[in-house]
């Protein structure tokens, strides 16, 4: 990682010193035993009934349905907004979810298949899934992606950068990234799963939060393990602490291996009683899932019905 | 939730715990659950009516419904069941090979993992605990107690070095009503495990799982007489441990009633085991994982609404988070659940009974008058039964009462200090020594607190965490004697030079 050699342009200088100062105090340490004890505990609360319904159906809500495939055309991403526009045909009580999440090159199909309907478009740019690329190159996707259309944008963060403490790299792209989003909001992917420790993701998230990100999120759904509860408590948390800190309210993403209604509960249970009843909300929460939808609907039609209906009566897209 | 103020004036953000997603009720189903109306003594085998024929009511503290009658052993009852014990030692017990005494004590640990459901339900019924703390916590360590000494059964002549070991004979066995089951499973499963007999006194406030332990008992068959549960109050004890045929006496309870068992045994051959009260310091030092730190705090004073004799219930923080871990504090509290014990989400249940919440009241009005601040959680408490609502003190002087004396309840002092050395005079400061808690990222930190900490178990950047191969026990007030781990069979018998 030769920052030194870069003929890029970078927020600040390559030669800055160390970013201490910008970062201190440094980050809480977390203890990971005590995490994942944590949100074990939060695992076994019981959901039912009403609690389960209203749950669920927040969840749709709060969905950022995906496809992130070198094969998407305009006819899956067409079906996929159908999809999100209208959850369940026939139930108007299964709401809209939150957005639809594409690659730019198909933000002008979600963009116009959506008009009108309030389902945002998000695009995923920064020379995603790796940010393996030069700093003007993630830029140009980022302000691409929103001439296109995209209402939101997620990027990612340089793990590289990370994983060698260059932590003023990744802040410095984060505020650039921040900067060409315009209006668009920002949704941070920290990828976790590349992180290889709570400690970095918790100092990855503090970063993220302090350079301009409206959303952490945590993770591109290419690398495993992708979201996983304790990894998104220990978000939560530096969420929490930068509210306490500065009144700032900063949303929260997993994203990649939610795919079952108990675990959506399970998160929504982690959101409640973390950061309680401002974070319950699509503009500070999202799951980001493919599959999820289905099975959440199947639960919610349980509830409605009584009995389970078979996966084929749900649309598959 | 109104926002804080500082001191400077200024309102610093906060969170909100409300109601904008609620989880409905959850409530365990108790209708395969059938509790006899009337309980009598299990003394040599059979289930007989007290000499006195006098019963008590136990009731459910969270509703104060009776929920069954149980017989009042008396002397003669306990001199029946001494003597029982007694029989079944001399005939039974001491002469069968260890290999054969594990296999009876595997048949009860099995049969408790298989009724865990219907114990976990009368525990909570009958003590107050939260159905996820009996079912996730005293069953499945009761029944891995049994586990862990059938093991030991057929193994006790590798357990001392080599020496020469037998067993003590007939153990008087007095138990607490805090975790009713797994106190019995600690006491029972050594002494058997090491070829001795057993006489049980469960509390009066809670002796429904004892009762069904020794059904237990009888279904695994044991021979007559190996263990025997005699029910009633302070008497009963009493009378238990001032028995001559005793030869050993276990007790588990408040430091008072300890200290009278000593004087009682004072002079006898009897081998006694005290494992008394405790004021614990849970200690935060400003490197630690304070959020996990946050939940250690909670969990080790609200954990069985405080009636753990090892509860975290001093705490003693650096002085330069004090106001975070306070501030972090507060809004963990606002998300527990407090209410009916049965149902699965609730975190804090009833106080075991009305003598203990006036107890509590006693000491938190002490507290007050002390100067020191107090915080109660802002939950609802129901109607019917006894309640107490998570509180914490900020300001507490280490001469206050509730710094120095045993509350047995959901109450947390908190105090500060400046550095490691201070942390420790204070903790040691107690005429107590059962448990302490350190948390702290730095290893070194925690072991240079840990060896000069006199308490018996020491948790690093944990809490309350229990294991049979783990040895418990006290330092000075908190008793003697360890229980569980090869140095608790040391309880159980006597070892050769």
């Amino acid at each position: 990682m030769s920052s030194q050699n870069s003929t890029l342009s970078r927020y600040g200088s390559s030669a800055r010193p160390a970013p201490y100062p910008l970062f201190y105090p440094p980050p809480p340490p977390v203890d990971q035993i005590a995490v994942e004890e944590r949100v074990a505990a939060l695992g076994k609360r019981s959901i039912k009934k009403g609690a389960k319904v209203a749950g669920l159906t927040l969840a749709v809500r709060m969905m950022d349905l995906t496809t992130l495939e070198g094969k998407d055309t305009p006819g899956k991403v067409r079906q996929m907004c159908a999809k999100a526009r209208t959850p369940l045909a026939g139930d108007p009580s299964v709401p809209s979810c939150a957005a639809v999440c594409v690659y730019p090159n198909l933000v002008p199909t979600a963009k116009a298949e959506l008009a009108g309907s309030g389902v945002k478009v998000a695009s995923v740019a920064t020379a995603f899934p790796s940010g393996q690329s030069p700093l003007d190159v993630k830029l140009s996707d980022v302000r691409r992606a929103v001439e296109l259309g995209a209402d939101e944008i997620d990027m990612v963060i340089d793990r590289g950068a990370m994983l060698a403490g260059d932590y003023a790299k990744v802040f410095d792209e984060i505020a650039a990234t921040k900067e060409a989003c315009g209006p668009a909001h920002l949704k941070v992917i920290l990828e976790t799963g590349e992180l290889g420790s709570y400690d970095v993701v918790r100092k990855a998230s503090e970063i993220g939060i302090a350079a301009g990100g409206d959303f952490i999120k945590t993770s591109t759904g290419k690398v495993q393990p992708a979201a996983t509860p304790a990894v998104t408590l220990v978000m939560l948390e530096a969420i929490r602490d930068h509210f306490l800190a500065t009144g700032r309210r900063i949303g929260m993403k997993p994203a990649g291996g939610v795919r079952t209604a108990k675990q959506a509960l399970h998160y929504l249970v982690l959101v409640k009683e973390t950061l309680g009843d401002a974070w319950l909300t699509p503009d500070l929460f999202r799951f980001g899932a493919s599959a999820l939808l289905n099975d959440v609907l199947m639960q919610l039609e349980k509830e409605r019905t009584g009995v389970y209906q078979a996966s084929e009566d749900f649309s598959k897209d | 939730m109104s926002a804080e103020i500082t001191k400077t004036g200024e309102a610093l953000p906060a969170l909100d715990f409300g109601h904008a997603w609620e989880y409905a009720p959850s409530p365990e189903a108790t209708d395969h659950v059938r509790i006899a109306p009337r309980h009598e003594l299990f003394v040599g085998g059979a289930w007989r009516q007290p000499h006195s024929s006098r019963y008590f009511d136990t009731i459910s503290p969270s509703t104060e419904q009776k929920l069954a009658e149980v017989a009042e052993a008396d002397e003669r009852d306990v001199d029946d069941a001494v003597q029982a014990a007694r029989r079944a030692y001399d005939r039974y017990w001491s002469r069968m090979p260890g290999r054969e005494r594990a296999k009876f004590i595997f048949r009860i640990a099995r049969a408790i993992q298989e009724k865990a459901r219907e114990l976990a339900i009368v525990e909570t019924m009958d003590g107050g605990k939260p159905i996820k703390e009996s079912r996730d916590v005293d069953l499945p360590l009761a029944a891995a107690h049994f586990f862990y000494h059938a093991g030991w059964a057929d193994k006790l002549d590798y357990a001392f070095q080599g020496r020469a070991w037998r067993p003590l004979g007939v153990a008087g066995q007095i138990i607490p009503w805090n975790f009713p089951l797994l106190m019995a499973a600690w006491k029972v499963a050594p002494a058997l495990a090491c070829g001795n007999t057993v006489v049980l006194k469960p509390a009066e406030t809670t002796p429904l799982t004892a009762l069904l332990l020794a059904r237990i008992v009888e279904e695994a068959e044991l021979p007559p007489g190996v263990v025997n549960v005699v029910t009633g109050a302070g008497a009963t004890g009493a009378a238990l441990a001032a028995h001559p045929g005793v030869d050993k006496v276990a007790f588990t309870g408040s430091t008072d009633v300890g200290k009278k068992i000593q004087r009682a045994v004072a002079g006898t051959k009897k081998k006694l085991t005290l494992e008394l009260g405790g004021k614990a310091a849970n200690i935060v030092f400003a490197d630690a994982p304070i959020d996990q730190a946050i939940e250690g705090i909670v969990g080790g004073i609200y954990f069985n609404q405080g009636h753990v004799c090892c509860a975290g219930s001093r705490l003693l923080v650096e002085e330069s988070v004090h106001d975070l871990v306070v501030r972090k504090l507060r809004d963990r509290m606002a998300t527990l659940r407090l209410g009916d014990p049965l149902d699965k989400n609730t975190d804090v249940g009833a106080i075991n009974s009305g003598a203990q919440l006036a107890r509590i009241r006693e000491l938190v009005a002490a507290g007050e008058e002390d100067g020191a601040e107090r915080y109660s959680a802002p939950c609802a408490l129901p109607g019917k039964g006894f309640w107490f609502a998570p509180t914490f003190f900020t300001g507490v002087a280490q001469s206050s009462r509730i710094a120095r004396e045993e509350i047995f309840g959901p109450v947390l002092s908190i105090l500060t200090f400046r550095t490691p050395e201070e942390a420790l005079e204070k903790a040691n400061n107690t005429m107590y020594g059962l448990s302490a808690g350190i948390w702290s990222d730095k290893g070194a930190k925690i072991f240079w607190m840990a060896q000069r900490l006199k308490a018996g178990v020491v948790w690093g950047n944990t809490y309350n965490k229990f294991d049979p191969s783990s040895p418990f026990g006290g330092y000075k007030e908190s008793g003697f004697g360890r229980e569980g781990g090869r140095q608790g069979l040391l309880a159980y018998t006597e070892v050769g030079q």
